[in-house]
């Protein structure tokens, strides 16, 4: 509360206006920036980053995406200024120090996520991060989706998560209300998207993969997965192997979850 | 050793990111795996110069590896803490205003008490007197439930603590807040909560249950190392594992 109380108190006056919407925030241009520059201390600036990666941070901790509207509304505030350079400063600290990739995810919302650069490992990490149980069901969604070519009806989904044992009408040890954590959480996160089918009657809904997953998740690990799955080699889902090997040899299975 | 960060550094800090504190032991193991995964050097007895590297790579975002003992084992613990907001303010994206004021009664409660321990009774007592917005009996047992859950308090026989993660992340806040009442631990000069007290009136230390453990291990009669009056306290034994934790 410290330094963010002060800092927000000194110049809270200044601000009075409302700014929900990113229509009222223009990018600054680069000399405007240089100008914004000159007239605050590298501490500030150095400020202000600090309390940018530790906003992101703490929203992705349950992966929710940044709107750039909520990030000057709530932290940089009258150094809107410069907000171009505080957010290189911050990419570059979430890549040097944390191994994350801020990404940008919708350029018309300006909405970012953090990535992990760090591919996941085959030896099992020695210690286990509490969220892992649901990405091995978003993991196995994931792969539905994309062995059905990228789209599928709701009701897929639900019978393959029955067959496996969880039940999407019941509260699950692991998951909690699995319909929830499925059609809204992963939807949030944006590793899914979950849209109505148009006329329809009773309502139909279908799954595709979101741009979450499109980033982070690796296609090659998923045919690797499912060719353990069913004693075959990858290239046997020609198509599905095109998609998760592009041009052919270029970096097969970069990172995925965390 | 160069102080850049690689890989190894970036794992490691990534994983205490996710689980927010891990013991020694742990530590070194994961330690071990991170500079296997990314092929670079590990010295198995360099594990506080690596995490230094990363502290001092994290310094700027006010944020800090630190090491603390556990009240209940003695055992060495790291957790990654957060020193803009050391304080509550910290948890205000997972907890309501009332929620906080919940869990600043029950750190005051634990601080006033002489055993560093509050019962979920005068807990759900204190809860008539948030000022905020009353909590019903059920969601002040929910939060609590909560507040464990999430590794900030500690809970036996309906009797809270405050975790280990709780206490080296809340420290610099408690020392504040509670600056009169807070007292150190005679023998590692840390805050003492779960500890044994010296009953001679006019010295009245506190020690660490672990660290009277070690310190009076092997003594014949036990005397307070500050007034040298006799240590009328039951002498709980070293312990090295975690699972013999109950006293």
């Amino acid at each position: 509360m410290t330094q963010r109380k002060r800092l927000s108190n000194t110049q809270s006056s200044t601000q009075n206006r409302e700014e929900d919407d990113d229509t009222t925030f223009t990018q600054p241009s680069t000399s405007q920036v240089q100008r914004g520059l000159e007239k605050v201390t590298p501490a500030q600036v150095d400020q202000k980053t600090a309390e940018v990666v530790q906003y992101f941070l703490v929203k992705d901790q349950k992966k929710m995406p940044v709107r750039r509207a909520d990030i000057v509304k709530h932290v940089v505030k009258e150094y809107r200024n410069i907000y171009p350079e505080i957010m290189k400063r911050a990419a570059h600290t979430f890549d040097q120090v944390f191994g994350l990739k801020l990404v940008e995810i919708d350029a018309k919302s300006h909405t970012y996520i953090l990535i992990n650069k760090l591919e996941t490992t085959d030896g099992a990490s020695p210690i286990n991060s509490p969220a892992n149980p649901k990405m091995g069901l978003l993991f196995v969604i994931l792969s539905v989706i994309f062995m059905k070519e990228g789209v599928v009806k709701e009701n897929v989904i639900w019978n393959t998560l029955k067959k496996l044992r969880v039940d999407p009408g019941k509260k699950h040890e692991d998951f909690g209300d699995v319909k929830k954590v499925v059609t809204d959480e992963f939807v949030r996160q944006r590793y899914l998207e979950y849209v109505r089918i148009p006329h329809t009657e009773p309502v139909e809904h279908e799954f595709r993969w979101g741009q979450r997953a499109e980033i982070e998740v690796s296609k090659a690990r998923i045919l690797e997965f499912m060719g353990e799955l069913h004693g075959l080699e990858p290239q046997s889902w020609s198509q599905q192997y095109r998609e998760a090997h592009p041009a052919s040899n270029t970096q097969p299975g970069t990172s995925s979850q965390r | 050793m160069s102080r850049q960060m690689g890989d190894s550094h970036r794992r490691f800090l990534q994983t205490m990111m996710g689980s927010g504190i891990i013991d020694q032991q742990g530590a070194k193991t994961l330690y071990q795996y991170c500079c296997e995964t990314h092929n670079t050097q590990h010295a198995p007895d360099k594990l506080d110069d690596f995490i230094e590297t990363i502290n001092s790579k994290l310094q700027p975002m006010f944020m800090q590896i630190r090491k603390g003992m556990s009240e209940d084992n003695g055992q060495q613990y790291y957790a990654l803490v957060n020193m803009a907001e050391t304080d509550v303010t910290r948890m205000s994206s997972d907890y309501a205003d009332n929620e906080l004021e919940l869990f600043g009664k029950t750190i005051e409660l634990i601080v006033g008490s002489e055993n560093g321990k509050a019962s979920s009774t005068d807990i759900l007592n204190s809860a008539d007197m948030l000022t905020i917005k009353k909590l019903k009996k059920s969601e002040t047992e929910h939060v609590l439930n909560r507040l464990v859950h999430d590794k900030w308090l500690n809970e036996k026989r309906g009797e809270y603590t405050l975790s280990t993660r709780c206490i080296i992340e809340m420290e610099p806040y408690i020392r504040t807040m509670y600056q009169d009442q807070v007292k150190m631990c005679h023998i590692c000069r840390n805050m003492a909560f779960q500890c044994q007290i010296c009953e001679n009136p006019s010295c009245g230390i506190k020690i660490h249950n672990p660290c009277v453990a070690r310190y009076f291990k092997g003594r014949s009669e036990p005397r307070c190392p500050a007034c040298d009056d006799f240590w009328p306290h039951e002498i709980p034994e070293v312990r090295h594992t975690r699972s013999q934790s109950r006293r």
